[in-house]
């Protein structure tokens, strides 16, 4: 419904000379800027008539003060005509498809009949990219053309030389043609011709891509700046205009006096240069015009182009009030809704409140309390809308007067609902609700458990805080946006949020068969997890009272869930449980909410764990019961971690004598059998591997031999000397840090250092360092590393694992602003598809992308690992207490 | 260089899913459940050998009918257009 004031469409023309001349309110005919007063000269770059921009001035073409006053356009009489850079592609385009003589499209009557009629007819249907097609179709046809239909008249090719220059290639040589001549050509095209190649003769005929006339845009929009010393400084498009002006006049006096024409044409070109570098100062193929200083200037297109130009840093991405950054840290306290924000920031932040009958006593104690006293307030609003500052009134008085209809500007306090944002902004968690806790010193706080899904750490990370104004944007907030309604990943359905680290391994530790509870302890751990209700029976009466870890899980479970899985440590073929009578307790089963066997891990409470623990109860029970047993089951974890003392260090690490020989012993087996390779490679009678030389089949069997068959060999050695009473290993088998290789790395071994999947072979001549004779193929010289952290590197080996990890730093680094870009592409792509309420995926307009969303109308937060419905789980969750 | 000696009717490969052309009464019936207008369909070009073997005219409506790993059987419709960039013997 086009109605008043509304926006139908936006049509983009290109001025015409004519248009120029009679939006201007001058013409600038000097370069000089200011006189001997500092006034700025009529008829000059900085012309008065151009606009108001100094405090008071009035301007002298609308009588208005520089804030009212929108600015006017002067123009400049251009002594011969210059291409504009911008068009230089368009004005190709139409000089290869017409006829060079008589300016008419190089297409015979009947065929531009013919498709002048198909473009009546796409018009009608409104098909506007078939109408491209065609236009690029009939441009091709008309390129192709090499004698004119219509006059017979012989044509040639026209070549472009970036950014500006046009050459005809005839056969007596190659001749330059000048925008005059270019101009000339571009007027004779009739406008039929015009509509036909895809160009609108009323908004953009061609002649006026080649500029005589330029419009010389208001002062407002090139301001000059006061320097402290007094010294005007001018901007960038006002320097180049005085180029352009000076060179202008120089060329029409030339001109005038009838110079001859090399000189006219240095000049010609010079002006053309200087306009060009006004319009677009990274022209490929030309020098960038710079400053005096070395500065290079800033042309129009680049006050418009890129990440910081007009439209995506000014336009698409604003500034915004009601928002702050500081840096993070964690808060195992703090609910996962919870985001903990410092008292400064509560203080500066602000709600708007409506005073009404009910609240009223408690706004006009947080006005008293006023701007500095935390819980206060910084404004209030009269129902008139004036807006008072409490800084500067009597605050006391202001409070008595807060009636109805007014609006109070409080501080954030606990309860308020804000944004809270981690960049890059990749997917919707990035950005999620949180509920405030106004806390002491200078960090933002949050829950360990909400780490994933911003992908944050601790390390200096800072975040982004945004308070919601209006009563809408707070319940869109508090229902859609918050932590707990994202536990879920809208990527497949399975928690994002979860437990991670050293809530993995102390639940592990808690779960674990060997572990038996005092009744003190239990109090203490049944207390961090705010348990109220009846204290459970000892799992053990003789000796004395004892309670299971398991029990205590118990407590939390809804007392109708099934569940029954794998743990982590049960992947590992040695711990792995088939059913539920086994030693190593690594099969979880939980019947009627009574947690019966299995450890927690990695697997059932875990972050990005699908159909763990946490997922089903998500599922099943709804985010808030998953909240709740995060917030506090999980806080139970991290206690008894810290009860138990968990801990690594460096013994933990250490192999047994006989063990370290062992490893010495298959470390020098492969390094022998390396030798053996070389030795072999060097008699010639090492066979080529089909496809590779002779030294790559070579390297790939040396590399086969010292990383994947010397790791395993070693692993497999030392794996009897570690096992779960190990710290290390029961980090690395519950999921919580690290892995087997890691361990095989610190205890024994580091193996062969590659860069590029290649022995490190750069460095000097035919060596990679200095302590070894050129040519040595043998695994030292060529980065394989004999030792563990535990034993410590020699320097040479240190070398190299320095070398190979500056790879993987370097790798990430490229890796993450590649990807930075796909994404950006990416969701440019797809951010205006939508799924309709019949199923489909369509654009704005009505184009059908997808029949049906995804092909099976799935959404993948609601399912699992993208299926529907997962039919074990449904038959799990109703019989599982019988099977 | 041997010349080709027969032909194949691609629509019996099993890698090409089963195409159809719609009838007039079904393409009517499809556009009236999506409520748009033909050119809001996806696009095949006439120059799709699958178009060819059907001997779809441009403004014939496509159904596909493929195979999917995760709904079993998802149905799409192509509308066949003039594929104007492609230069042919006898224009366009």
């Amino acid at each position: 419904m086009p109605g008043k004031g509304r926006i139908t469409s936006i049509k983009f023309g290109i001025l015409s000379p004519d248009e120029i001349r009679k939006m201007s309110v001058t013409a600038i005919i000097t370069n000089e800027v200011y006189d001997n007063d500092g006034m700025p000269i009529d008829g000059g770059p900085m012309d008065r008539r151009l606009g108001a921009i100094e405090p008071r001035e009035v301007c002298p073409v609308c009588g208005n003060t520089r804030d009212s006053c929108p600015g006017h356009f002067g123009h400049i009489e251009l002594a011969k005509p210059v291409i504009h850079v911008s068009f230089a592609k368009h004005i190709h385009m139409y000089l290869r498809t017409t006829c060079r003589v008589c300016g008419r499209l190089k297409i015979s009557e009947e065929e531009r009949k013919k498709y002048m009629e198909l473009l009546k007819n796409l018009d009608e249907l409104g098909l506007k990219y078939l109408k491209k097609r065609v236009h690029e179709y009939i441009r091709r046809k008309a390129a192709a053309q090499t004698k004119c239909p219509h006059c017979g008249a012989k044509q040639y090719k026209i070549r472009l030389e970036k950014p500006y220059t046009f050459y005809e290639e005839r056969e007596e040589g190659v001749r330059r043609l000048n925008p005059a001549e270019v101009r000339k050509r571009l007027e004779k095209i009739p406008n039929e011709d015009v509509r036909l190649l895809g160009g609108d003769p009323n908004e953009a005929r061609p002649e006026w891509m080649v500029l005589t006339v330029l419009p010389v845009p208001p002062r407002a929009v090139r301001p000059s700046i006061l320097l402290e010393t007094g010294i005007r400084s001018e901007d960038d498009l006002t320097h180049k205009l005085v180029d352009i002006i000076r060179s202008n006049n120089r060329l029409r006096e030339l001109l005038d006096t009838g110079a001859p024409n090399a000189i006219i044409e240095e000049e010609w070109n010079l002006l053309q240069y200087h306009v060009t570098t006004y319009f677009d100062n990274q022209a490929p193929g030309i020098a960038v015009a710079k400053h005096r200083s070395g500065k290079v200037l800033k042309g129009i297109t680049q006050r418009l182009k890129g990440k910081e130009g007009r439209f995506r840093g000014n336009l698409s991405g604003k500034r915004v009030d009601f928002s702050a950054r500081t840096v993070i840290s964690p808060d195992p306290n703090l609910s996962i809704n919870e985001v903990g924000v410092p008292i400064d920031i509560a203080r500066i932040l602000t709600v708007p409140e409506r005073v009404t009958p009910w609240n009223v006593d408690e706004l006009r104690r947080l006005v008293i309390n006023g701007p500095e006293k935390w819980p206060g307030a910084n404004y209030v609003i009269k129902p008139d809308g004036r807006k008072i500052n409490l800084k500067y009134v009597d605050r006391k008085a202001l409070a008595e007067t807060l009636a109805p209809g007014y609006i109070v500007e409080r501080h954030l306090k606990d309860g308020d609902i804000v944004l809270f944002n981690r960049q890059p902004s990749l997917h919707r968690i990035s950005i999620m609700a949180h509920v405030v806790r106004v806390l002491p010193y200078k960090t933002f706080r949050l829950n360990l458990l909400v780490c994933p899904p911003y992908n944050a750490d601790f390390d200096g990370d800072e975040m982004n805080l945004h308070v919601p104004q209006g009563e809408e944007a707070r319940a869109e907030a508090r229902l859609l946006m918050l932590v707990e309604k994202h536990i879920l990943t809208p990527r497949y359905g399975g928690p994002i949020i979860g437990g991670l680290q050293d809530y993995i391994s102390g639940a592990f530790l808690l779960t674990n068969k060997s572990t038996l509870l005092t009744r003190e302890d239990v109090i203490e751990l049944l207390g961090v997890a705010g348990y109220e209700g009846e204290f459970p029976e000892p799992a053990i009466l003789k000796p004395g009272s004892y309670w299971t870890g398991k029990q205590l899980i118990s407590l939390f479970l809804p007392k109708d869930f099934n569940y029954k899985r794998l743990a982590k440590i049960g992947s590992a073929a040695a711990l792995r449980c088939i059913d539920e009578d086994c030693p190593h307790d690594s099969l979880v089963v939980v019947k009627k909410g009574e947690f019966l066997i299995g450890v927690l891990d990695k697997a059932s409470i875990g972050h990005e764990a699908p159909e763990s623990l946490i997922h089903w109860l998500v599922k099943e029970y709804g985010e808030d019961t998953a909240r709740l047993f995060m917030d506090y089951v999980y806080k139970m974890f991290l206690r008894f971690s810290e009860k138990y003392g968990f801990t690594m260090g460096y013994t933990h690490l250490l192999l047994p004598r006989k063990a370290r020989e062992k490893v010495k012993e298959i470390i020098l087996e492969k390094k022998n059998e390396v030798y053996e390779l070389i030795e072999k490679y060097k008699r010639g009678e090492l066979e080529p591997r089909p496809g590779r030389t002779l030294e790559e089949t070579l390297e790939d069997e040396i590399i086969d031999l010292l990383s994947k068959k010397l790791l395993d060999a070693v692993a497999e050695a030392i794996t009897p000397y570690f096992n779960l009473t190990n710290p290390v290993i029961i980090m690395a088998r519950t999921g919580a840090r690290g892995n087997p290789v890691n361990l095989t790395q610190m205890a024994a071994i580091l193996g062969q250092q590659t860069i590029r999947g290649k022995r490190i072979s750069r460095g000097y001549h035919n060596r990679t360092l200095p302590h070894f004779k050129p040519g040595d193929l043998g695994p030292e010289a060529r980065g394989f590393i004999a030792h563990g952290f535990v034993e410590g590197l020699n320097p040479i080996e240190m070398f190299f694992h320095a070398a190979a990890g500056r790879e993987g730093l370097t790798d990430t680094a490229v890796r993450t602003s590649q990807s930075g870009y796909m994404q950006r592409r990416l969701i440019n792509a797809l951010q205006d598809l939508r799924v309709e309420y019949d199923g489909t995926v369509r654009l704005p307009t009505g184009e059908i992308v997808q029949f049906r969303y995804g092909e099976d109308g799935v959404d993948p937060m609601k399912s699992d690992h993208g299926e529907a419905v997962k039919i074990d789980r449904v038959i799990e969750k109703v019989i599982g207490w019988r099977i | 260089m041997p010349q080709k000696t027969h032909h194949i009717n691609i629509l019996e490969h099993e890698l090409v899913p089963k195409h159809e052309k719609l009838t007039p009464q079904e393409a009517v019936q499809l556009l009236k459940q999506l409520g748009i207008k033909p050119a809001q369909l996806p696009w095949i070009t006439i120059d799709d050998p699958v178009v060819k073997a059907l001997k779809a005219k441009p403004g014939d409506i496509i159904r596909i009918i493929r195979k999917s790993p995760t709904a079993g059987e998802s149905i799409a419709y192509r509308y066949v257009v003039v594929d104007t960039l492609q230069p042919k013997k006898r224009g366009v």
